[in-house]
Order: C-alpha cells, then structure tokens, then sequence
C-alpha cells in the first residue's frame, strides 16, 4: 500500500456537508406532507368530498370545487395531449436534428416551459376572452355578452398552453425508447411513415403518452395563476358549464386563506383541501414516476 | 437484379411477383397530409411564443398614447362643442370630459380657457357663438367642477409615476411606482436564491458523485415530488406553519414578509437547480472523475476541484432559470409576502411582487382602464425578462458547457 488511508477531516466534513443538503431537502418535503396530512386528515370523509359549501363557506364540502378540476383537467388534456403528441412526433420523426426549424421549436418549447405561469393568465384574458371571446360574442350572439367572458372553456385552454412543453418532452422522451430496428423493419415490409408512426411508433410509446398526460393533469389540477381571471370563481351554487366560471380546488385554497372573512373557522376546511390536492397531484406525480422508470429501463435493455 | 446481399436486395427478391420498386418514393396523398399537418401542428409553439408576446403587450400599448380624443380644444371647435353638450346631459358621468380635456396637463390652465369662455370676446369668436348658447353660466361652472378633479391625461400621469416608487393604482390621482414592486421582487429572488441554490446544488453534487444507488433512488423520486407539488400548497404551508415557525425563531414583528417568502419560493425552486444541476454533473465525462482518482485525488478534491468546474455553466444556467422561477411565482407571493409595496431593504419587512400585483389587482379593475393596461405592461416585462433568461440560458451557456467538455 503506498499510503495509508487516513481519516480525512476535510473531506468527511464536505462530503457531509452535501448529504446533509440532500437530507434538509428530504425532510422538508416530509414536513410538508406530514403537516398538510396531520392537518387534513380529520376533515376528510366522503361527506367533504361530495358536498357543496355551506353557511356562506364555513361548512360543508367542496365537491364543485372537485368537479371543476375535473372538468379543467380534462377539457385540458383534450386540447394539449393531440398538440403536444404530434409536435413530439415532428420533433423525433421527421425533423433532421440540426436543422433550423427543430431548434427553434425546441427553443419554443423550452421557452414555453419556463414563462412565468400569470403570464399564461394574461394571455389567456387578453387573447381568448378579449380578443377570439368577443369576436364570437360579436359574429354569433350579436354583441350580447355570452363567451366574452371568463369561463371554464377558456380556462381550460389557457392550461392547456400551459401544459403543452410538459406533454411534448414526455412523449419525445418516449418516442426516442422505440429502437430504430422496428421503424426500419416496418419500412422495409412496405409501410408508409405514415404507417410506421401510426402502427409501431405511437403503440410502442403509449406509456410515455400516459406519461405526459398524467403530468399534465397533474401541473394542471394545481395551478391556479392562469385561471385567476380567466374562470376561477368563489362560490357557485350550480355546478359549471362550459360557458360559466368554475370553482376549483388550488382557488379554493387561495381564497379560503387569504380572501375569506373568517379564517380560523374555516381552518380545518382549508387543511382539508389542501389535503386533497396535495393527495391527487402526488398520486399523480407517483404514477408518472413508475411509468417513466419503466420507460428508462426498457431503453437501457 | 445484383445478387448482392443488401436488405433491401433481399426483400426486392422476396416480393419479386410484386414487383415495387423501392427506389422511387410513390406520391400517397395520406402520408403527404399527415406530414403537413403534423408540419403545422408543430409550429403551433412558435406561434403561441409570438402570440403571447403579441397580445399581452397589445393591452399595454394604450398607455404609451395619449388618451383618445385628445385634439386641442382651440383648435377643434366642433369636437369640444360636442363634448360640452353631453357634459350638460350628464354632469355625473366624466369620461366624456375628461377625454376632451385630455391634452390640458395643467388643471388651472383650464380654469383659464374656461374664464375666457365666459369674460373675454376674443375667445368666444374661437368657440362660436353656439358654445355659449349651449351652456349657461352655472352649467358651465357645475361641468369645470366636474373636470377639474380628472381633467388630465391619464395614460402620460401613469407613463411618468412609473419610474417613481409609490404603488397607489386606486386614488384620485393614481400612481403606478413599479420601483417598489421591482425592488420587492428583486429581494425575494435574492433571498430564495440564497437559500436554494447552495442547497440544491450540494444535493446534486451529493447525488452525482458520491451517493450509492440507493440513496439515488430515494433522493431523485422525492426531488421529482416536490417538483410536482402546486405552488398553491407551497404558498398555503408558508402560510400557515413556515411563518410561525420563523416568526418564533426570529422574533421580527410582521409575520408574512419577504424572508418568509424568499424561502418559501426557494422551496419551489430547488426542484428546478437540483434537475439542471445534476444534468449538467452527469454529463461530465467519467474519464475526468477517474483521471483525477488516479492523480491521487480524494473523492471530494475531485468533486469540487473537478467536476464542479466542469459543470459551472450547466449550474448557472440552472441557477437562471431558478432566478426565472422565483421571478414569475404568483400563488406563493400572493399568500406568503404580506402584500405591501415598500421600499425597503429589510429582509423582514413586507413586500409586494410584480406578479403577485398582477394576480391580485387584475382581477378587480376594470377592463380597458389605464390601471389594467398598466398591470398588462408588467406583465410584458416579467415576460421579455424570464425570454432573455431561458435565451441566455439556452444559448450562452449550452455552448460554453459544450466547449468545456469536448475539450475544444
């Protein structure tokens, strides 16, 4: 041996020093859990989950807040998982991957993930209810005041924008774990790219399209800047169409402790729903975990 | 037919009877359709970037004109007789007045005009004989009363209070100081900054060089949790439990201020420093890391002397787009900061952001006001900001880690 190993202070200290990082990053997200969980947990019954508010907010459940998550959600999901799957399979398929044109996109794409989510919200406000809103208003119900207006539908495309980059990069993830070997092997049998994409690319990739989705949904139920003037509302006693405003969980929470006139009553209401979506989205966020492990180890197979 | 055996050669063999030649690429209209259209569709994203630049700066130009309407009123005699009938109409509703009076900065040089109106000849011959007809003495008194208290240009007030450091949007005479707002923003993200990015980066650092697999499959999973957590919950833990909690370590006296909220949002920014931090570790080369274990080099002289110097673009690239986070963070803002526009460099005073003024005056002010073009202005500028950031980002710094590690 050429030199004994010491017991290097220094380097023990440092190398310390990073785990403790990576345990203080641990715990806190343990903590907020525990706490949101323990605060929540008594509140949670099938009643809250199924009821409507009541006695002006301080009792009862959230159910259309529930519902129009829901509804979010999925109008969401319809508009951004069709887009973001074709733009992945722009980017992987036929785009060359130096060229002009997929940089940009990705640039976009990029750019798309990282601008702050209000900014979505004011876009939404400014270009659908303001500007295509209106125009329909005007062309279709002679200037009378019906989608010029915040709403769920607008709501839900605004998230939409929102969730495209995180669909797109899921996909194209997936679609790159298809070996070249089968899309050669489809084309040698005789089949269009079309064909190709359509029969072996997009089955092969299904989970890393569930994936996305699932994400989507998941930063979706969530957000709450977009729609804080393009549909989210505080109480409604009806549950929504597609043309009316929506309450939603991630509102719910925001005005029950910040707006609410009583905010110690209604204490255990806002655990309660915090509770809730915290649940859903780490769900969620599990299950797009497990699927996209299982999507890396098959590509390393 | 050659005999060579090419795959394609082979497959030509097999489906001879058939006879498809393979080299000519047959036009079918179903594969061109779907090229284009998945063409399209991927513009779509270009196209949103633009669209979105395009239309929330579009409801902020208004105030970069002068209010409408705002021809002289010596010069135009028509437009300000106009006005001043429906001003005897409707003496409670200003608009109408305060539109002509627009070019006039000076309340009392109304005042002027006006006086000459009535007293002097000169200036009836200006206005006509039929504005004096139309407005009876007492009449013309009751509508000066009316515009004196808005009888200036609104946009050119608010263009000029917005360097100034008062954030009052709802008064007599609005002022819309972003000064304090950008201040405000600036401390958070300074304080966030400090909190996460040494945390998030060790943990990387932790993960990339010298965590076991195990460790890894606990750290990673968990990092990707939070990255999913909504900002909304963030905001509402804040709130309830990180504020008393601080508050009883410190002992300061306003419990939701810019230090509650600095690490509240760094929280929410670790997940994004530690994702592109560890990338750009991961990605350099192992041959690094075992060249200076052979040199004789301890495992964390090489850590930090090694492959940290390595990745130093990737990490501030890392650390941008965390500053790009925090910068545009609305829910934990609005819950967590105490919503005050001081200017103060205390980190525990209350602040307000430019997003959170954004989230929480848009939805009260009404349509089309210069108070709501001047929210949209803000937001042009939280959006060109985090732009320049992801670019500088992207583009500067990719190239640079490029560089490093290929050695070139």
């Amino acid at each position: 041996m050429i030199k004994n190993k010491k017991i290097d202070i220094k380097g023990v200290a440092i190398e310390g020093a990073t785990l403790l990082s990576a345990l203080i990053i641990i715990a806190i997200v343990v903590v907020m859990i525990v706490v949101i969980v323990n605060g929540g947990k008594q509140q949670l019954s099938w009643e809250f989950l199924t009821s409507f508010p009541t006695d002006g907010m301080t009792k009862g459940g959230i159910f259309p807040a529930i519902y129009g998550t829901f509804m979010l959600v999925i109008i969401m999901s319809v508009a951004a998982v069709p887009f973001g799957t074709i733009t992945a399979i722009y980017l992987t398929e036929y785009a060359k991957e130096n060229s002009v044109i997929a940089k940009t996109i990705r640039f976009a794409v990029r750019t798309l993930a990282v601008i702050p989510s209000i900014i979505y919200g004011l876009f939404g406000l400014g270009f659908f209810i303001k500007f295509v809103g209106a125009q329909v208003d005007s062309t279709f119900y002679g200037g009378q005041l019906k989608w010029g207006q915040p709403n769920l539908l607008w709501a839900s495309l605004t998230m939409a924008l929102l969730t495209l980059p995180v669909v797109i990069v899921s996909v194209e993830e997936a679609l790159r774990t298809v070996p070249k070997d089968l899309r050669a092997a489809s084309l040698a049998l005789g089949a269009t790219k079309w064909q190709t994409i359509w029969k072996v690319v997009l089955p092969g990739s299904i989970s890393g399209i569930m994936t996305g989705t699932i994400l989507a949904v998941s930063r979706g139920a969530g957000e709450v800047a977009p729609i804080l003037f393009t549909g989210a509302a505080y109480y409604l006693a009806t549950l929504p169409g597609l043309s009316d405003q929506f309450m939603v969980l991630g509102y719910h929470i925001y005005v029950m402790t910040t707006q609410s006139a009583n905010v110690d009553q209604t204490l255990p209401i806002q655990f309660g729903t915090t509770c809730v979506l915290l649940m859903l989205t780490f769900l969620l966020n599990m299950t797009a975990v497990i699927l996209r492990y299982r999507i890396r180890k098959k590509k390393n197979n | 037919m050659t005999k060579k055996k090419s795959k394609k050669e082979l497959l030509n063999r097999n489906t001879e009877s058939v006879n498809i030649d393979i080299t000519q690429k047959k036009f079918r209209l179903s594969d061109f359709l779907a090229e284009k259209v998945i063409k399209g569709v991927a513009f779509l994203s270009i196209a949103i970037i633009i669209l979105i630049f395009v239309f929330v700066f579009r409801e902020s130009l208004p105030i970069f004109q002068p209010e409408k309407a705002t021809v002289g009123l010596v010069t135009a005699k028509q437009e300000v007789q106009e006005t001043y009938g429906e001003v005897t109409d409707s003496l409670s509703t200003s608009p109408a007045v305060q539109e002509t009076y627009g070019a006039v900065k000076d309340t009392t040089e109304v005042q002027e005009q006006y006086g000459a109106v009535k007293d002097t000849t000169e200036v009836q011959e200006q206005y006509g004989v039929q504005t004096k007809d139309t407005l009876g003495g007492i009449q013309a008194d009751d509508t000066y009363t009316v515009s004196s208290g808005s009888g200036y240009d609104h946009n050119r007030a608010a263009l000029r209070s917005l360097g100034t450091t008062e954030w009052v949007p709802v008064s007599e005479k609005p002022r819309y100081g972003i000064l304090a707002l950008l201040m405000g923003t600036l401390k958070i993200t300074l304080i966030s900054m400090l909190f996460s990015a040494p945390l998030a980066i060790l943990a990387a650092l932790y993960t990339s060089v010298f965590a076991n697999k195990k460790m890894k499959e606990i750290i990673k999973p968990t990092i990707e949790l939070l990255a999913g957590f909504p900002s909304v919950v963030i905001g509402f833990f804040a709130l309830m439990v990180l504020a008393t909690f601080l508050q009883s370590i410190f002992h300061y006296d306003t419990r939701l201020n810019s230090f509650v909220g600095g690490i509240a949002m760094g929280i929410a920014a670790i997940p994004i420093i530690f994702t592109i931090t560890e990338d750009a570790l991961t990605a350099v080369p192992k041959t690094y890391y075992e060249a200076s274990l052979a040199l004789g080099a301890s495992r964390w002289q090489t850590a930090f002397f090694v492959i940290l110097p390595a990745a130093t673009p990737g990490i501030f690239a890392a650390i941008l787009l965390g500053i790009g986070r925090v910068f545009g963070e609305t829910m934990i803002a609005l819950m967590a900061t105490g919503n005050a526009a001081q200017m103060d460099i205390n980190p525990f005073a209350s602040v307000r952001t430019l997003a959170a003024t954004i989230g929480a005056e848009m939805a009260e002010v009404v349509f089309g006001d210069t108070h709501y073009n001047v929210l949209f202005l803000i937001g042009s500028l939280l959006f060109i900001f985090t732009f320049l950031l992801n670019a500088i980002a992207e583009f500067y710094v990719k190239g640079k880690l490029l560089k490093r590690i290929q050695g070139k």
